[in-house]
């Protein structure tokens, strides 16, 4: 370069990071300005998964959208139907029986699980542990075992109703078979806790699992790289995450005590003895250790609930014939029941006209749904407030002045999952 | 359900509302709600700033943070597409009839905005509606600098309905495409859309058409009152 030529202009260079990027959690786009390494600016493109859940769930009967709700944080299914199935509940002012109650409490758990799950396999997959994802995916089979065994389906469950649960917990767990690929000894060997009921597996389960979070603590919690790509990364002081509207895991990793479960407690909580975990400086280590501390939480509270349940046998949906379809044996006696069933299938049943917000504390945070109903067979409005939503809302300031690479780190500690942030 | 302010407090969602209503005289009326829920309507769109600062700093309400913002357009509100009450000559109505008029859309009050506030220090939440007056172009002031978490629930609120946020600083679309037309959660916006992306052979790029899905009504909507629920519920009066 010749003596006196201009020095070139350094500018900030704008990049793409997804929405195609193994660590975008689904299809995230951001907008990165970086100075050098450093983030100056961090532009989330969301929407990319609307579907228009909200609009679509203003033109069926009301139980026709319980299965949409599985579909926003389609990594913790049940606890969307619970917030969903609670808010008309709250209009139709019915209280559902004590035994669904309890199933709901555990599945919840067991929901939370299956998120910290995935949220911790996945999250340490970004930045670098791979172990830590088979190990926990291994586990997460377990858990939509049971999701099968009471609903049907591995993942999007459809199983909370208003008024109850759709059907009571099975007393007998589908089985392996021995096959080409699994010789009879394997077979065995997998059937062995699936000999008894549903909360015999699950129970099991429990027993075991805390080995396994012992399992993933060993790989990372003292692990140094791990320290080195979490401390002090996305640090949130706790009066900004109340102003940025942060919940769950991501308002209680700042050291804010709130839980919904404690505060404002739904369905059996309040009966629940378990406690709440909290961080103290607010950045994505301490966010870790919140989660994990809660999934050993949800064990605790998951037997809580077996005990409850396998010595109380009782109803799990309410008797209430405009909420809850007829069985088949009344409709083949009963003409009554053959017209409710008709209408309950064709034209749902009326929610009496007025607004709830019914929230829950789902994995993520809050998970709210506001329900308008103008006293028609369909919602007049519908408002799911997804906790992923305020948490991304926020990414920019949680990524300003980082290096590009904590970008996944902050992505992964806030548990993204685009179901519920786009809806 | 809608206590006067100077009525004795027996439940605490009457205890906040009096409070509520001795720290802003006059700027909000009660709406009813649930048991357990406190909701409020806005009197003057004007005050929304101030009352909001209120809800927030006051020591007894310390809304200290805002969890939702909702955009609610109530063209189509109490509208059924079957009736099922009143029978004709030819006795009942067996299908779905078609609205003998439609909702005009620009009369006043069509959109509110609704805040769903939360007190961490007290537990306790409040319901804020704020009603519209201009329908034409729905205009509000934006309360992120009350609360930061507004900044995205109030972009959305203007990507679906449409509702403008005076002072917001990056009012832009949010959920929907790039280059997207009209505000899709409104009431009279079609279910299927407008336009559907389709790849046009001699352009050799992905286009937008005209939808060629027919709009249709799976289950038609009912209202029909349930005496059960008489009691436990009245329906609201929708401030307009």
């Amino acid at each position: 370069m010749a003596s006196g030529a201009p020095i070139a202009e350094i500018r900030n260079y704008t990049m793409n990071f997804g929405p195609q990027h193994p660590a975008a959690h689904g299809v995230l786009r951001l907008v990165l300005e970086l100075d050098g390494e450093t983030i100056q600016k961090a532009d989330p493109h969301i929407g990319l998964l609307h579907r228009g859940t909200e609009k679509l769930a203003e033109s069926k009967p009301f139980n026709q959208s319980i299965g949409y709700m599985d579909r926003l944080d389609y990594v913790s299914m049940m606890c969307n139907e619970h917030a969903y199935v609670l808010a008309i509940e709250k209009l139709l002012g019915m209280v559902p029986p004590e035994r669904a109650q309890y199933i709901r409490v555990m599945f919840d758990e067991v929901t939370r699980l299956l998120n910290h799950l995935m949220w911790l396999g996945a999250h340490a997959l970004d930045i670098g542990a791979m172990t830590v994802f088979l190990l926990a995916f291994k586990e997460r089979e377990e858990l939509m075992d049971a999701y099968e065994a009471v609903s049907g389906t591995r993942m999007h469950a459809t199983y909370y109703r208003p008024g109850g649960v759709y059907r009571d917990l099975p007393d007998s767990m589908p089985k392996y078979q021995a096959s080409r690929w699994r010789s009879q000894k394997d077979a065995a060997r997998l059937n062995e806790a699936r000999s008894g009921s549903l909360l015999d597996f699950i129970h099991a389960f429990t027993e075991r699992f805390p080995a396994a979070i012992d399992d993933y603590e060993t790989l990372l919690t003292d692990n140094r790289i791990w320290k080195q790509r979490t401390v002090n990364i996305g640090v949130v002081s706790p009066e900004r995450a109340m102003q940025l509207g942060f919940s769950g895991p991501m308002l209680r990793g700042s050291g804010v005590a709130w839980d919904l479960r404690k505060k404002q407690p739904y369905e059996c909580y309040a009966r629940m003895d378990f406690d709440i975990p909290v961080g103290v400086n607010g950045d994505c280590y301490d966010r870790y250790l919140v989660r994990v501390a809660e999934m050993r939480q949800s064990v605790r509270i998951v037997r809580q609930c077996i005990e409850w349940l396998r010595v109380n046998p009782g109803a799990v949906m309410i008797d209430d014939r405009k909420v809850r379809a007829p069985r088949r044996a009344e409709m083949k006696e009963d003409m009554e029941a053959l017209i409710h069933h008709f209408k309950f299938f064709s034209e749902g049943y009326e929610v009496p006209a007025g607004e709830t917000y019914a929230a829950v504390e789902a994995p993520k945070g809050e998970f709210g749904v506001y329900l308008v109903s103008d006293g028609a067979n369909k919602p007049y409005r519908l408002k799911c407030r997804a906790p992923g939503f305020a948490h991304l809302a926020a990414l920019e300031e949680m990524t300003r002045g980082h290096m590009l690479a904590d970008v996944v780190a902050v992505i992964g500690t806030q548990d993204i999952v685009f179901g519920e942030v786009d809806r | 359900m809608s206590a006067p302010p100077d009525a004795p407090a027996d439940t605490p969602a009457d205890a906040l509302a009096a409070q509520i209503q001795a720290q802003l005289p006059g700027s909000l009326t009660r709406l009813p709600a649930p048991p357990g829920e406190l909701a409020f309507v806005l009197k003057d769109t004007a005050t929304l700033l101030t009352v909001c600062r209120t809800l927030r700093d006051a020591p007894q309400l310390k809304f200290e943070m805002l969890m939702d913002v909702a955009g609610l357009d109530l063209l189509h509100y109490g509208r059924e597409d079957w009736q099922t009450a009143g029978a004709t000559r030819s006795g009942f109505s067996r299908a779905r009839v078609a609205q003998e008029a439609p909702a005009d859309p620009s009369a006043p009050g069509r959109f509110a905005v609704v805040y769903q506030l939360l007190s961490v220090s007290h537990n306790r939440r409040l319901r804020l509606r704020a009603v519209i007056q201009d329908s034409d172009e729905p205009m509000i002031d934006s309360v992120v600098d009350v609360w930061a978490s507004a900044n995205w629930f109030e972009r959305e609120a203007f990507d679906l309905f449409g509702v403008l946020f005076r002072g917001h600083p990056d009012l832009r679309r949010i959920l929907t495409d790039y280059g997207f037309i009209g505000h899709p959660f409104r009431k009279d916006f079609p279910l299927s859309g407008n336009v559907e992306a389709h790849f046009d052979e001699q352009q050799r790029r992905v286009v937008y058409r005209p939808v060629s899905i027919t709009p249709r009504v799976l289950v038609p909507k009912v209202i029909r009152s349930d005496n059960r629920y008489q009691a436990a519920l009245k329906a609201p009066e929708v401030p307009r």
